[in-house]
This record gives structure tokens, C-alpha cells and sequence, in this order.
């Protein structure tokens, strides 16, 4: 289908080309210029992505699979640039180019001045270039058909997700926060590109598709490590996974989630809460019928999630930067996503990240239009009593709070609701400890939400509010915040049914029948949406919910200085949240002063002593002091030679005739 | 004893005798003069291993030319004789030493035990028109050409080699050369100059000019 | 009659002779030369016996070869010398030392 392909191609490269002429010909065509020119290939994609959506979710279309070029085939292993279509990735380019395109439209208000640097910089262009690139390269990664496509994608949104933490080039903070994103993305990419290793060394093949096929004749091949035998799928699925952990920030590699908010607001919402950080969560999806294979893995990846879903939630408590608020809550809400894909409910899992998307870059954006009120101070104690100044930022803050928490009817309550009722029925290893955490992280999270939520716009107003002009954003930040306010109520409601039966993505993601938790509650429990939503009022997460927001309400504005005393009732507990549970210190003790320790090492002894002082300078300091000695021996004098000849003969001679 | 025996040692004797003497006479030039006592008497040896042609041109080339240009040499060179001599009797016991160990050795190879007539067979005796000059002839034109070739080439390059390095460079303050173009076109100025000066000189500047002379 | 040893022991006498001459007169390049020229003679009654006692010309076709040889080393030797002198005013082989180590 060749209108497909030329369309996809579109898709993929109208960003791009809006990108490069923004990124390099910013200073020509203006600001103007440059956002038009990004905006427009983002609309281009988003229409046509809609229309994709429309051909393959709403009217079923197959998927498809076609390359576009093949780069290169070396010892049968094909490099080439394709697309693999079909729900899954039909659903993602939507969300992605979406959420980017209002991202874009927000940015013309949120960037608009900016006192880092001097009006002729063009840092307004290189921003719209750079998120522009970004979205290129997510849809480079969503729509791949293969790991090449799939690595060059997911290195390419963390080259530029490291571009835009270090956005606010001259602060220390940033650049520094860059380097940690980067640094701990490394990791991630290492066992990732290990995972794709495996997969190439075993199964002899880039290809998605390919890969998938052969699965059942590798499903009991090992891998000997010399301590014991591992599968093979096992080993590359946890190696694929780690690459999530850091690209999807879960524990331990969430470190630097917190840190990128260093970035403006806008790659906030879009890289660090809506896209980038899902494709972890994508990826796995993606993946499925390889991760269904392997038991340990999803254990693996069950674990991992909830745990940081209860911990990351915990955090979020004692924040007071309203973007830190925001990144913990993402951190958590990915949590929920990679548990969900623990327990085989991939569909429930990718269903959060589309809801999620949404909710999570409209509070973003709202945090984002608070900010530009605030003259871009972050600290949620400066604010309050923001509801009368800023209505249209409110009811958005509102909204995407309320989805945030699961409240019945809005998306998120349908996501994560399907998470949780999918880790109790799930019997795989973990699922019990797991729902647990997920349960008491619902709680968590609604008091955090709406916490932040009262201090911002229901405390008494602080003396920075009555002493400030505060007003609305102008049309450009708070259009976008509408346009998202809309799916992030609503889309749960088309969406639910397809995720439950598996209907959805059931031409991407493939759950073995033991483990189709989704399925048995779809046939057991589910009576519809609407049942769902009713019923939602009787269960157990929504009253938790509802009990976190109580609590907010009554800590924060009946009884304000309730929350100083508990603070300096329980300072240990205090402390420790606040410094993250000490992976910083532990990453800086560990891996940062043992690396410089290892690198002095290898610096002092390996290299300096042993290879130069030994090895070079010793070698050369051996033959200078042996020739020193042995250029005795060379006199100069003639007759010495002559006598050693003679010497020499008489010597041959008796040696001969012996 | 036969003739040809008598005639054989006498020539060897002569030679060896003589080549004692020029490693232990003090001049140079003596030395030179047994050497060639050596080598003609070395020459007799040869003619009586019937290489005739050989040993007449090891006197006539070797003793005419090459010796004669030690000689010649020698003489040409001023060669402090005492310090040549120098260490002379320190080195003669070991000198000795080794000279007849190594001769032992030799000998073991090459004497009588292996290489006497018993083993060796007596000498062909060649006819009365023999010639060994033409013997020598016919190899060396014919199956050697090319590297008689090569010894021509290579007796060129020793000479043009020897004029090379001992051609001295015209050094102007040499009188043994005269640039005979120069003395030609020379003329009064170059050799004359005019200097106006006072016509006497004051002494007592006379003697500050000497003091200052003895203080440099 | 003469044995091919008697030959060949001469040629050793005079080879051992002029060895024993470079160690005496070490001092002395001149007659280091010299002793070098006695070394090649010993070499060439060597091969000139045994052309004579194997009836085999060849022999002799060497040693016209080896004098060839000689002669240009001669030639060039004492061209050397006679440079050394010049340069020095004098041939003991002590001063020349440049390729001590």
C-alpha cells in the first residue's frame, strides 16, 4: 500500500525537516519563522497520524510491516529502515505527535523572553528545533520494524532529552543535570544494546517480525555464563528491560528523572512525563511475546515497577519545586505501567501511557503556565490562592489532578484501575506484594496531587502573590491546556473496552492464555464502562484516593501547621525522603568515587607504574642500562676488533675440532 | 731430500724468515722491504706448485705495484718509529701464545695426517705444452667473463676511490697551488692600500696603547 | 716429493705470522696493512696448492680474482691512511677511537 508508506513517511520526516530548517537557518527565518515552520510539520504529522489511527484502530486494518531502505546486509543480518504499524504504534504516533504539537503551540508563550540569554541568541529557534527533532526521533522509535531503527531512535530522543535539560546552558544546575541524565541513560543503553546483542548472536536477525518467529524454536536455548545457565530469552528480555529501567527511570535508574526538570517546563511535559520516558514501557510492550515467555523477567519487571511506584510516590510528599511534585508523580505513574506489564496486562499498560500522556503534560503545562505567573519561581510555598487569578490553569490543574488519582470516569481512573484489578488477579510470582504497593501508592499519590494542588491555588495567598501582578497565561499556553484537558478526561471511555478484552492491541501485544489477567476480568467482571465507573465508587483504591485527598485538605488548609509538627515529629523519615532514599549519595559514594578510585588506579599504578614506568620507560631504562655496560666493550681501538676476531677464530676452531 | 723438496723449503724458510723479520723490525720501511723479500720468495713457492703465471704476477703486479706503493707510502709519511713500537714486548708472550695454538689447530687440520701424499696422490705432471698461462686463460674469458668484468669495474672504482679521498681541495693558504688566473688579473689595488697618518706618533700614547695591549 | 701438507702448512706459518704481526704492531697501521696483505698471500698459496694437487685451474682463477681484490683494498687503504695522516700528523691507532661506544 504505497499511499500508507508515503504517508508514514511524512509522518516521520515532516518534524524533521521542520527541525533542520529551525535548528539551522533559525537566525534567517526569525522566531516567527522558526515556530511556524515546527508547528507546521508537527500539524502535518499529527493530521496524518490521526488518520492512521483511524485506519488501523478504527477500521482494523492489518498491520504493516514494510522497509523502507536497507542500509546494509552484513553476514545475513538486514539494516534497514522501516515501519512496523499496527495498534500499538498507530496509538503512540497519535499520543506523541499530539502531545507535541501542543507542546509546540505552549512553547511560543512559555519561551517567549528569557533573561539567561541576550535577545539576539537564538535560543527560541533552537528550542523549537530541538523539540521538533525530538519528535522526529520518537516517532523514528515508535514506528520502527527493527532494533537498529529501534536503538537509533531511542538514543536519539536521549541525545536530545539531554540537549533540552541543558537547555538553561549557563546554570550550573542544569548542565549538571544533563550530565547525570546522561551518565545514568548510559547504563540503561548498555544493557540495552547488550539485549539487542543477544538477539542478534541467537536469533540472527534485527527484525521485529523475524524475531518474534523464531522465539518458539530459541524458547529453551541457554546461555552458559559459567556460574549457570540462563535463557536465552530471559537474559535478553531483563537486558531489553534494563535499557527501559533508565529510559522509563525505574528504580534504581530513576535518578536522573527528578534532576531533568532542570529543563524548561515544555520537553518537561513532553519528554519527561508524556513520551520519551514511556518508550521503556512502549518497548516492553512491544515485545511481548518475548517477555511472555520468560517468567523470571516479568517477575523482574513486576517488582521493579511497584516498588518504584510506592517509593517515587512517597517522595513526591515532601517536594516543594511544583516541577518536582509533577516528575515524582511521573516517576510513580511509570511505576504503574511497568507493573502492569509484569503481570502480562500490556494492553492496561500502554492504556496508562496514552492516558497518562495526556493527564501528565496537561499538569505539566499547568505547572508550566503557574511558573510563567509566578515569574518562573517553583517553590509551591511562594503560591497560593492562585484559583481567583488563573481560572482556565486551575480547572486544568484540577483535571489532570483528578486523572492523576484514578477519581471514577476521568482516564486515568480507568488505567489504573485496570492495572490494579490486574495485579490482584495476576498469580505470577510477586503479584500479591506488588498489588499491595500499587494499592497504598494510590493513596499516595492523591495526597501529593492535591497537596501541591490546595498549597497552589487554595492556601492563603503568600506575600509574593499579594504583592505581584499575578493574570492568566496569554492564548498560546492556555489553548493547549484545554485541548488536553479533553482526552485526558474522556479517552478512557472508548478505550476501555478494547484493553479489557484484549481487542485493542491484539495484533501487537500476544499474552499467553495463562496469563491473560485482563481477559478473565473482562469475562468475569467487566459490565461496560459505565458499570465500571460505578462500581469504581465502592471499591477500595478510590476510597484511598478519596482519604489522600481528605487528608491533603484537612494538613494543608484547615490545619496548616499540622505538617511542620509531623515534619519534626518523624525526622529520620523526613530526611531520608528528602534526599531520595539516599541513591544519590550512594551513586555519588559507589559509583562516582569508586570509578575516580578505579580511574586513579588504573591512572596511577596500571598506567603510570606499571605500563609507562615499567613497561615503556622500564624497557627503554633496561636497553640504556645495558648498553651502558656493554658500550665498554666497543673501545674504538682497532686492534681490539682484530684481537676479538682472532679470539673468535681460535674459539671456532677448537669448537670444531673438539 | 729431493732437488724439488730442497728448492720448496728454501723458498718457504726464506718466506717465513723473512715475514719474522718485518713484523719485528722497528721502521716501517724495513718492514716493507721483508715484505716484499716474502712475497717474491712466496712467488718461488707458487712456481713450485706450478702456478706460474700467478706467482710472476704476484711479483710483478703485486711486488711492483702494490708493494712498492707501501713503500712508498710509507717512506712519504713521517712516522714516529719509537712510539710505534710502543707495547711491542707486552704483547709478544700472548702474541706467541696464540700464534702457535692457532697454528696447533691448523695443523691438526691440514697436516701430513690428512693432506699427505698418501691421501692427496702425487700432483699431475702436465705435458710439454702445457701452459698454465693460457689454462688460466680460457676459464677466465670465457666461464668468468663477467666477473672479470666486475674486477675491472671494481679495480676502476679503487682508483678513482684512492684519488677521490686523497685529492686534496684547492686551500687558498696552500702554496703548492697557484691560481694562476688570479696572479694574472691582479693589479695594483688589490695588493696596495694608501693609509694617511700622522707622521709621528706621540710616545707616552705609545706606552697607554701597550699597557692597554698587556691588560687585554 | 712435496706434500700438499707442506703447502698448506707454509700458507699457516705465514698466516699465523702476520697474525702474530697485528698483535705486535698494533700501533702501527701501516704494517697492520701489511700483515693483511701477508694474510691474503697465506690464503692464496692456499688455493694455489690445492689447484695444483686437485689439477683443477680454477683455484687459480681465485686467487687472480683475490689479487684483484687485494689490490684495490691496498690501494684504497693506504689512500685512507695518507688521509688519516694529513689529518692527523700521525697513524697511531690508538688516537683513532670515534667509534668507542
Amino acid at each position: 500500500m504505497t499511499a500508507l508508506h508515503t504517508v508514514l513517511t511524512i509522518i516521520l520526516l515532516a518534524p524533521l525537516v521542520g527541525s533542520i530548517i529551525a535548528g539551522l537557518f533559525g537566525r534567517q527565518i526569525g522566531r516567527k519563522g522558526a515556530h511556524t515552520v515546527t508547528i507546521a510539520g508537527v500539524a502535518i504529522s499529527t493530521l496524518l497520524s490521526a488518520w492512521v489511527f483511524w485506519l488501523f484502530i478504527v477500521e482494523g486494518h492489518a498491520p504493516y510491516n514494510a522497509s523502507l531502505y536497507t542500509w546494509m546486509i552484513s553476514d545475513g543480518i538486514k539494516f534497514e529502515i522501516g515501519y512496523l504499524v499496527d495498534s500499538l504504534s498507530a496509538t503512540m504516533i497519535l499520543v506523541v505527535t499530539f502531545v507535541s504539537l501542543m507542546v509546540h503551540i505552549y512553547t511560543i508563550g512559555y519561551m517567549d523572553h528569557d533573561e539567561d540569554y541576550p535577545h539576539d541568541n537564538p535560543y527560541y529557534q533552537r528550542f523549537f528545533s530541538y523539540i521538533s527533532l525530538f519528535t522526529f526521533s520518537m516517532l523514528a522509535l515508535v514506528l520502527a520494524n527493527n532494533f537498529m531503527q529501534l536503538f537509533f531512535g531511542w538514543e536519539a530522543v536521549g541525545l536530545v532529552s539531554y540537549l533540552l535539560i541543558g537547555f538553561y546552558m549557563k546554570r550550573e544546575s542544569a548542565i549538571q543535570a544533563n550530565l547525570k541524565a546522561f551518565l545514568v541513560n548510559r547504563v540503561g543503553d548498555f544493557g540495552f544494546i547488550l539485549g539487542i546483542a543477544v538477539i542478534v548472536m541467537y536469533f540472527g536477525t534485527l527484525d521485529y517480525y523475524e524475531f518474534f518467529a523464531k522465539l518458539d524454536e530459541h524458547k529453551n536455548a541457554t546461555i552458559d555464563f559459567g556460574w549457570g545457565e540462563v535463557s536465552v530469552i530471559t537474559a535478553a528480555t531483563l537486558l531489553l528491560f534494563v535499557g527501559a529501567m533508565g529510559k522509563s527511570a525505574q528504580m534504581p535508574l530513576h535518578v536522573w528523572l527528578p534532576e531533568s526538570m532542570e529543563g524548561p517546563t515544555p520537553i518537561s511535559a513532553l519528554i519527561h512525563a508524556a513520551t520519551m520516558v514511556t518508550a521503556g514501557i512502549f518497548m516492553v510492550a512491544r515485545f511481548s511475546p518475548a517477555y511472555e515467555l520468560s517468567e523470571v523477567a516479568l517477575s523482574v519487571v513486576l517488582l521493579v515497577g511497584a516498588i518504584t511506584a510506592f517509593m517515587m510516590g512517597l517522595l513526591g510528599i515532601v517536594q516543594n519545586d511544583i516541577k518536582r511534585v509533577v516528575a515524582y508523580s511521573t516517576l510513580s505513574q511509570l511505576g504503574y505501567m511497568t507493573a502492569a506489564l509484569g503481570v502480562s496486562a500490556y494492553a492496561a499498560g500502554m492504556f496508562h501511557v496514552v492516558t497518562h500522556a495526556f493527564f501528565k503534560a496537561l499538569l505539566f503545562l499547568a505547572a508550566g503556565s503557574v511558573i510563567i505567573a509566578m515569574h518562573h519561581d517553583q517553590d509551591i510555598r511562594n503560591m497560593g490562592g492562585l484559583k481567583k487569578y488563573m481560572p482556565i490553569t486551575y480547572w486544568a490543574m484540577l483535571i489532570g489532578s483528578l486523572a492523576l488519582i484514578g477519581f471514577p470516569g476521568f482516564s486515568g481512573f480507568f488505567s489504573k484501575d485496570s492495572i490494579l484489578m490486574a495485579t490482584a488477579a495476576s498469580d505470577q510470582f510477586g503479584a500479591g506484594f506488588a498489588h499491595l504497593l500499587l494499592v497504598a501508592g494510590v493513596f499516595v499519590t492523591a495526597f501529593y496531587s492535591f497537596r501541591m494542588f490546595f498549597l497552589v491555588f487554595h492556601a492563603p495567598e503568600s506575600e509574593y502573590v499579594r504583592t505581584h501582578q499575578i493574570h492568566e497565561s496569554p492564548k498560546v499556553v492556555t489553548v493547549p491546556l484545554i485541548l488536553l484537558s479533553i482526552p485526558a478526561v474522556l479517552v478512557g471511555w472508548p478505550m476501555i473496552d478494547g484493553v479489557l478484552s484484549g481487542s485493542y492491541f491484539a495484533d501487537a501485544v500476544k499474552v499467553l492464555p495463562q496469563h491473560d489477567v485482563l481477559r478473565a476480568i473482562y469475562d468475569n467482571d467487566y459490565q461496560g464502562a459505565f458499570a465500571m465507573v460505578l462500581h469504581g465508587f465502592m471499591t477500595l483504591p478510590v476510597w484511598l484516593a478519596f482519604a489522600g485527598v481528605a487528608l491533603a485538605y484537612y494538613l494543608y488548609i484547615i490545619n496548616p501547621s499540622l505538617p511542620g509538627k509531623i515534619q519534626k515529629a518523624c525526622m529520620p523519615c523526613y530526611s531520608m525522603l528528602v534526599s531520595g532514599y539516599g541513591f544519590d549519595r550512594f551513586n555519588e559514594m559507589v559509583f562516582v568515587r569508586g570509578s575516580r578510585r578505579l580511574g586513579e588506579f588504573f591512572w596511577k599504578v596500571i598506567d603510570q607504574t606499571i605500563i609507562d614506568g615499567w613497561i615503556v620507560n622500564g624497557s627503554a631504562n633496561a636497553v640504556s642500562v645495558a648498553a651502558r655496560s656493554w658500550r665498554q666493550i666497543q673501545t674504538g681501538y682497532l686492534y681490539h676488533y682484530a684481537f676479538a676476531m682472532i679470539f673468535g677464530l681460535l674459539v671456532l676452531l677448537l669448537w670444531t675440532l673438539w | 731430500m729431493s732437488f724439488a723438496q730442497l728448492v720448496f723449503y728454501g723458498f718457504a724458510g726464506i718466506a717465513v724468515l723473512a715475514a719474522v723479520m718485518m713484523i719485528t723490525v722497528r721502521n716501517p720501511v724495513k718492514a716493507a722491504l721483508w715484505l716484499v723479500l716474502t712475497f717474491v720468495s712466496a712467488a718461488g713457492v707458487w712456481l713450485m706448485a706450478q702456478a706460474e703465471f700467478l706467482g710472476l704476477v704476484l711479483i710483478l703486479v703485486y711486488v711492483g705495484a702494490v708493494l712498492v706503493l707501501f713503500l712508498f707510502v710509507v717512506m712519504m709519511l713521517d712516522i714516529n718509529l719509537a712510539e710505534m713500537k710502543e707495547g711491542f714486548a707486552q704483547y709478544l708472550p700472548i702474541g706467541i701464545i696464540v700464534s702457535l695454538v692457532v697454528f696447533g689447530l691448523i695443523y691438526l687440520v691440514v697436516g701430513p695426517e690428512h693432506f699427505g701424499l698418501d691421501k692427496t696422490g702425487l700432483p699431475p705432471v702436465h705435458g710439454e705444452d702445457y701452459s698454465n698461462t693460457k689454462a688460466i686463460a680460457v676459464p677466465l674469458y670465457t666461464q668468468h667473463a663477467y666477473a672479470f668484468v666486475l674486477a675491472a669495474v671494481l679495480l676502476l672504482v679503487g682508483i678513482v676511490a684512492a684519488i677521490a679521498l686523497t685529492l686534496r681541495r684547492r686551500a687558498p693558504s696552500e702554496a703548492l697551488y697557484q691560481d694562476i688566473d688570479a696572479q694574472v688579473r691582479v693589479c695594483a689595488e688589490d695588493r696596495l692600500t694608501m693609509v694617511k697618518m700622522a707622521p709621528e706618533v706621540e710616545p707616552d700614547r705609545v706606552e697607554q696603547g701597550e699597557a692597554e695591549e698587556k691588560r687585554s | 716429493m712435496i706434500m700438499l701438507s707442506d703447502y698448506l702448512l707454509f700458507a699457516a706459518v705465514l698466516f699465523v705470522i702476520s697474525m702474530a704481526g697485528i698483535f705486535l704492531n698494533r700501533k702501527n697501521l701501516v704494517l697492520i696493512l701489511m700483515c693483511i696483505e701477508l694474510m691474503l698471500l697465506a690464503v692464496n698459496t692456499n688455493l694455489v696448492a690445492f689447484s695444483h694437487y686437485l689439477n683443477d685451474v680454477q683455484g687459480q682463477i681465485f686467487v687472480f680474482f683475490i689479487l684483484t681484490v687485494a689490490a684495490a683494498e691496498a690501494a684504497i687503504g693506504l689512500a685512507i691512511l695518507v688521509l688519516v695522516f694529513r689529518h692527523r700528523r700521525q697513524i697511531r691507532v690508538d688516537d683513532l677511537d670515534e667509534l668507542k661506544g
